[in-house]
């Protein structure tokens, strides 16, 4: 059996940000496994401007960013494997691995580092009515086959759902010739940056109407037309404020999943909020020597924060198999409550952390004016006024390793929201 | 004296900005986190341009197609005309990143550059 130091699950932005990584502390023997025929996953078809601007310092479009790592691989020579999908991981870390040209094999890995990345709500799990008519693709789906396929889905869009992904395929769409007539948002916020609604939709005069919902597809062999209903604070259709649109096609940007079956196959805790992994401050998960990183472990809005992270993870397993990593001995939980829907990491073991370690978290809702809170224990150590926040946009708070020593009693660390 | 409010988009944190705009025409921006923000304002107030991304055909390439930029911002009234006149362009593979793909697009002034590499296919 091949025997590899640490192999990498996927080749996007997570793993060759990792990768990277763990060969400049020195690990030699890596393997990075990518099921598409090329590296830098989804940032392929991600073909937009607005990435590295932390990491590099300027205006990158998706394959630029991806190309920047792509390029530090083969000059390092990390071995990668391409067209090759990971069918299950032992908890042995023994990966059983398919691809076309050595049929199914295993490798047996010191460290594993998860890096699968995330999919896509689909509409099996939106339970929207209607038939089934060939017309409806996740936007995703849809920005592959306009950037990297040159096909188009259709010429009348609908899109439901506010995410990211749906606000740069409205504008996308728009300028290879289609009319995108409007797009739904369930919730009474947008779940997509800001930025994008400006230059996505606002550039272009499409509407986004918040709290609305599709609540028919017309036609049976394609797309013919949606009805777009209005919704109360539950979320229910408000009866007679149906409107029918006629499209020939709908997009879905309803959120995204991490992608994590093999992870809970090999006994990896997920978090239920994030469907991630829950790591401590190292990222590693509850099996030892398998840490997680990018949108495995949570859906992130910035390419940039994913390779710092992945970067982490990539030393931290380094220093796994070389190791140099601290033993784990004492883990304080860390919470988010009160508006504060979850944490990354979600525990911290003061002896083994960074002089300053990032605590990444999403609020639940649009808050105003509400005062973001660190507690150690019962104390209040920290009170910031936050203007706005939003689930669209990721929030983070930096833990002090010096001020977390200074409390030796410490049984738990909480981040809330509290008002003024 | 006039105020707007706007969104800059020079990065995805999307900081909220306040644009005063005095009778001399003066700008004033507060609310941007760093200098792109004041640039983006001003900019938007006068003279509102975009970097315009898209792909084009290619041929005996790894990809049938390979993503593109304008090299720089162009006017947002040109951002049809730069995308119509991409559909023209037909490149053979290799491609490689920061190549020019088309001149002074739409008569702006501007390049279009590939952002990715695509090998030949073999």
């Amino acid at each position: 059996m091949k025997i590899v130091d640490i192999a990498i699950i996927g080749g996007g932005p997570a793993g060759l940000a990792a990768a990277v990584a763990a060969r400049e502390e020195g690990v030699q023997n890596i393997l990075i496994i990518e099921r598409d025929n090329e590296l830098g996953g989804i940032l392929n078809q991600c073909i937009h401007n607005g990435f590295g601007l932390h990491t590099f310092k300027e205006e990158l479009t998706g394959p630029e960013y991806a190309g920047r790592y792509i390029e530090k691989v083969k000059e390092m020579e990390i071995p990668y494997l391409l067209h090759t999908i990971v069918i299950d991981i032992a908890d042995n870390k023994v990966i059983t691995v398919m691809n076309k040209e050595q049929g199914m094999f295993q490798i047996e890995a010191k460290a594993v580092i998860l890096a699968m990345g995330c999919r896509e709500r689909s509409r099996g799990a939106l339970n929207i009515p209607g038939y089934r008519p060939a017309g409806i693709y996740s936007s995703g789906t849809a920005q592959r086959y306009v950037n990297m396929e040159g096909r188009m889905p259709g010429r009348k869009v609908v899109i439901l759902g506010s995410g990211d992904i749906g606000l740069i395929m409205a504008r996308r769409m728009t300028l290879e010739g289609a009319e995108v007539k409007v797009v739904a948002e369930l919730m009474p916020y947008s779940g997509g940056l800001k930025r994008n609604i400006v230059q996505c939709l606002d550039d272009f005069g499409i509407p986004l109407k918040l709290s609305h919902t599709v609540v028919d597809i017309k036609g049976k062999k394609r797309v013919e037309g949606v009805t777009l209903a209005k919704v109360d604070e539950n979320r229910r259709p408000i009866p007679g404020t149906e409107e029918f649109y006629e499209c020939d096609t709908l997009l879905l940007s309803c959120g995204l999943i991490p992608e994590n079956e093999i992870s809970s196959q090999m006994g990896v805790e997920l978090n239920p909020v994030t469907s991630g992994p829950v790591v401590n401050e190292s990222l590693e998960t509850n099996v030892e020597g398998v840490f997680a990183c990018g949108n495995v472990l949570h859906v992130h809005d910035l390419v940039d924060y994913v390779s710092e992270e992945a970067k982490k993870a990539g030393e931290n397993a380094a220093a796994y198999v070389q190791g140099s990593l601290k033993e784990n001995r004492r883990q304080i939980p860390l919470k988010g409550e009160n508006g504060v829907r979850y944490t990354v990491p979600c525990s911290i073991d003061v002896g083994r952390m960074e002089e300053k370690q990032v605590v990444r978290f999403r609020v639940g809702n649009v808050y105003k004016d509400k005062y973001l809170c660190i507690y150690y224990n019962d104390e209040c150590i920290s009170r910031k006024k936050k203007r706005v926040m939003a689930p669209g946009e990721m929030e983070q708070v930096i833990l002090l390793k010096s001020k977390l020593e200074e409390h030796g009693d410490l049984e738990r660390i909480t981040i809330r929201l509290e008002e003024a | 004296m006039e105020m707007k409010q706007l969104v800059c988009i020079g990065c995805p944190l999307g900081c909220n900005l306040n644009v005063t705009i005095e009778d001399d025409k003066t700008i004033s921006v507060t609310g941007n986190t760093c200098p792109r923000g004041a640039d983006y304002a001003r900019k938007e107030m006068t003279d509102p341009r975009r970097i315009v991304t898209s792909s084009v055909k290619v041929t005996g390439g790894h990809l049938a197609s390979v993503s593109v930029k304008t090299e720089s911002d162009i006017p947002k009234g040109k951002i049809f005309d730069c995308v119509k006149a991409l559909r023209e362009v037909e490149l053979t593979a290799p491609v490689s990143i920061g190549q020019i793909v088309l001149e002074n697009v739409a008569d702006t002034g501007v390049n279009v550059i590939a952002t990715k590499n695509i090998y030949t296919d073999n």
